[in-house]
């Protein structure tokens, strides 16, 4: 894919000032980040920090109330289009058209892009064989199990070649050895100039994978930077403990003890 | 315990009215209007008080009847059980079974429905009001025939999910259920044909009622009333025999069900090739053609709009039939048309948050305009085609074809145009991917009524034009009219779904990040 020379330096990803409120709730609380090119980066946070409200928004899902977000230099709330053609998203908690088989879904998300039969028909015979979804491939997708539903959706964020992945939640109720193969994908696409963000809250594996992390919590941004710079020192789990707070009193539940 | 379950499923009911304005609109006017038939059937009843005891037990063991027949049926075929205290989801507590039992049937009365039949039925003591111990009998039987709806319901569709967990299984009932439905004006029309005569026989047939389930408990008072306190005695004991042991079958199903929950198992349906993406070009426009066509074909939702397609033009013959003039089948295809064309308004909201994908992909929205339109069009084009020209040539009319295409195509045209744009602006909340089709999302009514009123209004204006000349040639006979309406439907028709295509495109666009958020509110 040829890009200008202009946006290649750009980040690609970048946020400033990104908030949005529901109600008198505050999900996202101005914040501001930058992706470098090339990094696999995570976005960890607890449950209800606001992750998936600030990716849905990064990816063009959810209008902010206040902030700008670039692809590569493309904002992508002025240049929707353009900006959206370098994304792959991975969205957290929505349906998929689940009474296409997995093959004409992974077909129908390049044809929607705009891609030539020609070239949907290969990439989609790879990414199922790539998948292990080859043997499902004629079933339709509301008869998959959870971890090929999101197996197939991946497929679905892959298929035209995106210059950045946005992947929420990618992991969940995928067995290890998918698991595996996803992250092997993944890295090899980062390897070869490509850029990741994922989010979520299994710290061992955003360690082991990232280069980069973000810790949201509430809405706000506590950390970014490489994941060495943000463990500084202890394991990521403990200082994002640390970082987020709220460990209860260890003696809490005393008659919980069997003896 | 039980105080624990009740409580638990008003506090569901709150929150959920807590949601959305609308949906308290929603169950309000429910409620009023619940209230309305209620008060209303209760002035009956009163009004029955001053009858003949005979005709009064009669007229009770029917209408009780009726009320057990529909809470064992309806819940199966249309609405589904009430699912807010799911069993299911009880599994992991060791609730003991009996009172799971009694708070999941006295829930039941937490609801319009429920509150309804509760009323009613211990209303019939109205109607025995001249017969005291008949009346303290009425009221006490009435409480206790509400249960036994309520365990009946509770009954039958746990029988039923067994069945019902299969996807084709569920599909194909769906269709099916539509036959009657087709044949309801009809079977109601004979029904009050024969009911001068039904008189005559409707004793015998509540005699016989009034040892079933069904109308047991209704019998009784009227055994007091005949002064039979010892036959009144045994049907009370009967009657107590059914809800016991309806109540106990009931349990005996939810406990394995909550053993080893029902499984949702697949068709085992397939599509190995392309299907439907090989009809359309490889385009952004036709992948969505072809992606919605698929939609058309295999998600009963969509079925149902096809299926009321022969429902039109059999109504019209059906009443067209007592008059002897057979004019209104002509309306047939400009009627057929318009539904079609319409039913694309709802499409976005049908696709749920699925939606994602064409949000997330950076397509166009004429793009996916068109590609809705195409492919309703490849389901509603032949049935616009054929119900306008099998009943010119069966009642050997063809000359009145052109004006009746003209309005045909005008209104299929014009109802995409209007609907593209419609679509793009309104969602609303319709029955979720594999959920029954029957199946509305409570107190979305008042909103979808007035978006869709709105819709068909804007539709009737723009059609003026053809349904003038319509009217036109019908009254004059000038086959000018005719071929000017045909002219007319064809210029403006495309001209209105070009224009919807353009503008629904630009404001779906526009819009795109609010359409999304309204699928997912809609969940």
């Amino acid at each position: 894919m040829t890009q200008e020379q202009s946006t290649s330096a750009a980040p690609a990803l970048a946020i400033r000032g990104l908030g949005k409120r529901f109600g008198d709730k505050t999900a996202v609380n101005g914040i501001s980040l930058d992706v470098p090119s090339g990094s696999f980066y995570g976005l960890v946070g607890p449950n209800g920090a606001g992750k998936t409200t600030a990716l849905s928004m990064a990816t063009g899902l959810l209008r902010p109330d206040a902030g700008q977000v670039w692809i590569h230099g493309v904002d992508i709330w002025a240049d929707t289009l353009k900006a959206k053609s370098l994304l792959g998203v991975l969205a957290d908690g929505v349906r998929l058209f689940d009474r296409l088989s997995g093959r004409q879904l992974v077909t129908y998300a390049g044809l929607l892009r705009g891609m030539d039969a020609a070239t949907v028909e290969q990439r989609t015979e790879d990414l199922l064989r790539v998948l292990d979804l080859e043997e499902a491939s004629a079933k339709l997708v509301v008869d998959y199990s959870a971890g090929m539903t999101k197996k197939i959706a991946l497929a679905t964020a892959l298929i035209h070649s995106p210059r950045v992945l946005v992947l929420d939640e990618p992991f969940e109720a995928v067995d290890p050895v998918s698991a595996a193969n996803i992250r092997d994908i993944l890295a090899d696409y980062v390897a070869h100039g490509g850029t990741v963000v994922v989010s979520s809250h299994v710290m061992d594996l955003v360690q082991r994978m990232c280069s980069h992390v973000a810790v949201i919590a509430q809405g706000n941004l506590l950390a970014s930077g490489t994941v060495d710079e943000v463990r500084a020192g202890s394991s990521l789990e403990d200082r994002f403990v640390e970082l987020v707070g709220g460990r209860a009193d260890r003696e809490g539940l005393s008659w919980l003890h069997s003896s | 315990m039980v105080a624990q379950l009740l409580k638990l499923k008003a506090r569901l009911f709150a929150n959920g009215l807590r949601r959305s304005p609308w949906q308290l609109v929603g169950v309000v006017i429910g409620a009023l209007y619940g209230l309305f038939i209620a008060v209303m059937l209760l002035i009956g009843l009163a009004f029955l008080g001053g009858q003949d005891p005979e005709l009064i037990g009669t007229v009770l063991v029917l209408g009780v009847s009726l009320a057990v027949l529909g809470w064992a049926l309806i819940p199966v075929l249309l609405t589904g059980v009430d699912l807010t205290l799911d069993p299911a989801r009880f599994t992991t507590f060791t609730i003991p079974p009996r009172q799971l039992v009694a708070g999941l049937l006295l829930s039941g009365l937490i609801g319009t429905p429920g509150a309804i039949t509760l009323i009613l039925l211990a209303g019939q003591g109205l109607a025995w009001r001249l017969h005291p111990g008949a009346a303290a009998a009425a009221v006490l039987c009435g409480i206790l025939a509400t249960l036994l709806c309520m365990a009946l319901a509770r009954l039958t569709t746990t029988a039923a999910t067994a069945l019902t967990a299969n996807r084709r299984f569920r599909e194909i009932s769906v269709v099916l259920l539509m036959v009657p439905l087709l044949l309801l004006g009809p079977i109601i029309d004979r029904v009050s044909d024969g009911f001068e005569s039904a008189l005559d026989w409707l004793p015998a047939i509540t005699g016989v009622l009034g040892w079933t389930p069904l109308g047991s408990f209704a019998a009784v008072p009227s055994d007091l009333a005949a002064g039979q306190p010892a036959l009144a005695a045994a049907r009370f004991a009967v009657s107590l025999a059914y809800l016991a042991v309806i109540v106990w079958g009931w349990k005996v199903l939810l406990l394995r069900a909550m053993e080893s929950p029902a499984q949702s198992t697949g068709g085992g349906q397939a599509a190995k090739g392309p299907g439907a993406f090989r009809l359309f070009p490889a385009t952004p426009w036709g992948a969505v053609a072809a992606r919605c066509l698929t939609y058309w074909l295999k998600d009963p939702r969509y079925a149902v709009s096809v299926v009321m397609v022969p429902l039109i033009p059999f109504l019209l013959w059906y009443w067209s039939a007592q008059s002897g003039d057979f004019t209104a089948l002509f309306f047939a295809a400009p009627i057929i048309a318009v539904l079609m064309g319409f039913s694309i308004s709802a499409d976005i909201s049908y696709d749920s948050t699925a939606f994602a994908l064409h949000v997330a992909t950076g397509l166009k929205g004429l793009d996916d305009r068109l590609g809705r339109v195409l492919a309703c069009a490849v389901v509603a084009l032949p049935v616009v085609l054929l119900s306008a020209v099998v009943p010119a040539l069966l009642l050997d009319r063809a000359e009145i074809l052109p004006a009746v295409l003209g309005m045909a195509l005008g209104g299929l045209l014009t109802a995409f145009g209007v609907s593209s744009i419609a679509s793009a602006r309104f969602t609303y909340g319709v029955p979720q991917p594999g959920d029954s089709p029957f199946k509305t999302p409570p107190g979305n009514g008042v909103r979808m009524a007035v978006v869709q009123l709105a819709i068909f209004a804007v539709m009737g204006v723009l059609l003026l034009p053809e349904i003038g000349l319509m009217i036109a040639y019908l009254v004059t006979g000038q086959a000018l009219y005719g071929w000017l309406a045909l002219a007319a439907g064809l210029v403006l028709g495309a001209v209105f779904l070009g224009i919807g295509l353009r503008v629904g495109g630009r404001w779906w666009e526009a819009r795109l990040p609010e359409l999304m958020q309204a699928t997912v509110a809609n969940k």
